[in-house]
């Protein structure tokens, strides 16, 4: 892989970071509403103060400047105020980022960790019975909605075992072993309700990408040369039945976010998908813009990174 | 063998060789069977169920299920039963009506682009891949939560958040089915009966309409039913966010919404609306891989 390659798929972010900025921007811009729509009805504004305001705020300027006005902003990292918290919006994101960043995380490995060794053994031997079971729970995990899995759960391991807290909290008394137990104890069904969702979806690709390969004629050969079936699977069919469920599990990014906000949202993780949440519940704009945003910028780090692997694993893509 | 023999071979048909093939798949017949069941019940149950979905009775709060109330009553003594019948009703058109929007538009885009190639194909791909790296989620709350109140004074409170939830959920799936069609045009659009209908004077029109676009049609359908069960995922989730429909409108995820802070109390309440959407997507899901096994006889799998 070259740096040239690097380069060029750096500067293919670009653009769709800035398509995706112009489609925030709209739909922002077309939203009814007005920031100082009750400065209207409040009888102690005079008309001329209202007019004031909205010229010194550029509120009558033309969209194409607006929205000059607000990228440059958001690029000095310059993202407003929260009405709500009195803070700035960038530290209150920055506050919760990693944690969003660390549930999601640990899901994909525990999907990752799931979805590889069923979906290899699964495509060893198609259309057994391990092959038909393997599918058909895939199914019942794709198809089980996040909030749903979240709520029973919920309902098994709190309410009736009461094994496990529901509520996610940051303020855990107690050092050493006994604060990081208390963590991984809360994580533990956010985390499992994420995982499960992923992998499940993961399970099919890592199937079919398996049977693509296990096809191809390397692998007869590597099987005519004596090679034991066991070790062709591994060193051979998956290290390059893997290569496009990098690609994947990158690509579906965009759906793990939408996950995280629900799953968040009722373990009350305080990460950005429950701040995107209850900023709109509350109606802080310069929040959801801000989370909007951070999310729309993970996802096309996440292509990034998808193409960058591919073609670091693959080096016929990054020739082309 | 010699029934096989005294009956003639019906005559062969592509739909009922679909069929043949669709029913091969046992789980898909039974999704189908489920899935019927579904919607027949939330058409039909308002004649058999007379409840009324907001009659509030303080009497019969939180009870769970009895002969009277067959799923049980929530915090307002209202009826499950009767409330998730007529959710049900709005969770399925959703998904219909979102899939439609996500078809339509996808078709537009992907024979556009499919049919004309140089700029316009890259525009459009550009804007598909565009579409698709969208955070899907967020930018479905966000919509929701700057258009909600200004639909809801221009078309009333029922029909204003239904049109928007299925335009926006509509308008940021359409991507697959747009992929989907430009390959298929490609390919297709090179193909001898096409030509040969060029070659017989059709216009650009008809060779689309009669000779392209039937011939893509089996991928979209495919993609059409899981959409339709991604609608569904879709509009559940953003109700159950709190973020969808309004409580008078009980959606079933709506429905779950309301019952999650009382799931130590009555499980029932959150289990009844919770197990339909999950019946609702797996069924439609198995559907559609028996579609794609029916459809796609070239597939050898």
């Amino acid at each position: 892989m070259s740096i040239a390659f690097l380069i060029r798929r750096i500067l293919n972010a670009i653009p769709s970071l800035l398509g995706i900025s112009v489609v925030l921007f709209t739909v922002l811009a077309l939203a009814p509403g007005d920031p100082f729509g009750e400065l209207v009805t409040n009888p102690n504004v005079p008309a001329e103060v209202r007019l004031a305001l909205r010229a010194k705020f550029g509120l009558d300027d033309p969209v194409y400047i607006r929205y000059f006005r607000w990228i440059s902003a958001m690029v000095q990292g310059d993202w407003g105020f929260s009405f709500v918290s009195r803070v700035n919006v960038d530290t209150l994101i920055l506050q919760r980022v990693p944690t969003t960043i660390a549930v999601i995380g640990a899901s994909q490995i525990l999907a990752i960790l799931i979805a590889i060794p069923v979906g290899v053994l699964a495509a060893a031997r198609p259309y057994s019975l391990f092959d038909q079971i393997a599918n058909t729970i895939a199914f019942i995990g794709f198809s089980l909605p996040t909030f749903f899995t979240g709520l029973l759960l919920i309902l098994v391991f709190s309410v009736q075992l009461d094994w496990l807290p529901f509520v996610f909290t940051t303020e855990i008394r107690g050092t050493g072993w006994a604060w990081v137990w208390a963590y991984v104890r809360q994580s533990i069904m956010p985390v499992t309700v994420l995982g499960l969702f992923q992998g499940a979806a993961l399970v099919r690709y890592v199937r079919s990408s398996v049977l693509e390969v296990i096809k191809l004629d390397f692998v007869t050969t590597a099987r005519s040369k004596g090679i034991g079936e066991r070790k062709v699977l591994v060193l051979h069919v998956v290290r390059n039945a893997l290569i496009p469920v990098v690609t994947l599990v990158a690509l579906q990014m965009p759906i793990v976010f939408g996950g995280a906000i629900v799953t968040e949202q009722i373990f009350r993780v305080p990460g950005i998908g429950s701040l995107l949440i209850s900023a709109m519940l509350a109606n802080d704009t310069p929040v959801i813009m801000g989370v909007t945003f951070v999310f729309s910028c993970l996802v096309v780090f996440f292509n990034l990174v998808a193409d960058i692997l591919y073609g670091w694993l693959d080096p016929r893509i990054a020739l082309r | 063998m010699s029934s096989t023999v005294a009956t003639p071979a019906p005559p062969f048909s592509p739909t009922r060789d679909a069929w043949r093939r669709f029913r091969r798949h046992h789980l898909a017949l039974a999704g189908l069977f489920v899935l019927v069941l579904l919607v027949l019940s939330v058409l039909l149950g308002p004649l058999l169920w007379r409840l009324a979905i907001n009659d509030i009775d303080f009497a019969a709060q939180l009870k769970p299920p009895t002969l009277g109330h067959p799923f049980g009553t929530d915090d307002l003594g209202q009826d499950i039963l009767a409330r998730l019948i007529y959710g049900g009703r709005i969770s399925l058109a959703v998904g219909l009506a979102s899939m439609v929007v996500a078809v339509v538009v996808g078709i537009l885009v992907g024979a556009t682009a499919g049919m004309s190639r140089g700029r316009v194909d890259t525009a459009l791909m550009w804007l598909t891949d565009l579409f698709l790296s969208l955070p899907q989620l967020p930018l479905l709350l966000l919509i929701s939560y700057l258009f909600r109140d200004s639909l809801k004074t221009l078309i009333g409170p029922e029909g204003g958040v239904f049109v928007m939830i299925v335009v926006v959920i509509g308008g940021l799936r359409w991507m697959p089915v747009a992929r989907l069609v430009r390959a298929q045009f490609l390919s297709l659009r090179e193909k001898e009966f096409v030509e040969a209908a060029r070659a017989l004077g059709a216009s650009r029109r008809r060779l689309v309409v009669r000779h392209i676009l039937p011939n893509a049609l089996g991928p979209v359908i495919v993609a059409a039913t899981i959409d339709v069960a991604n609608a569904i995922l879709a509009e559940s989730t953003l109700s159950f966010l709190g973020l969808g429909f309004p409580p008078d409108i009980p959606t079933w995820g709506r429905v779950l919404f309301d019952a999650k802070d009382y799931l130590d109390v009555a499980p029932y309440w959150a289990l009844f609306p919770g197990s339909l959407i999950f019946l609702a997507v797996l069924s439609i899901n198995f559907v559609g891989d028996g579609l794609r096994d029916a459809l796609d006889p070239r597939r050898v799998l």
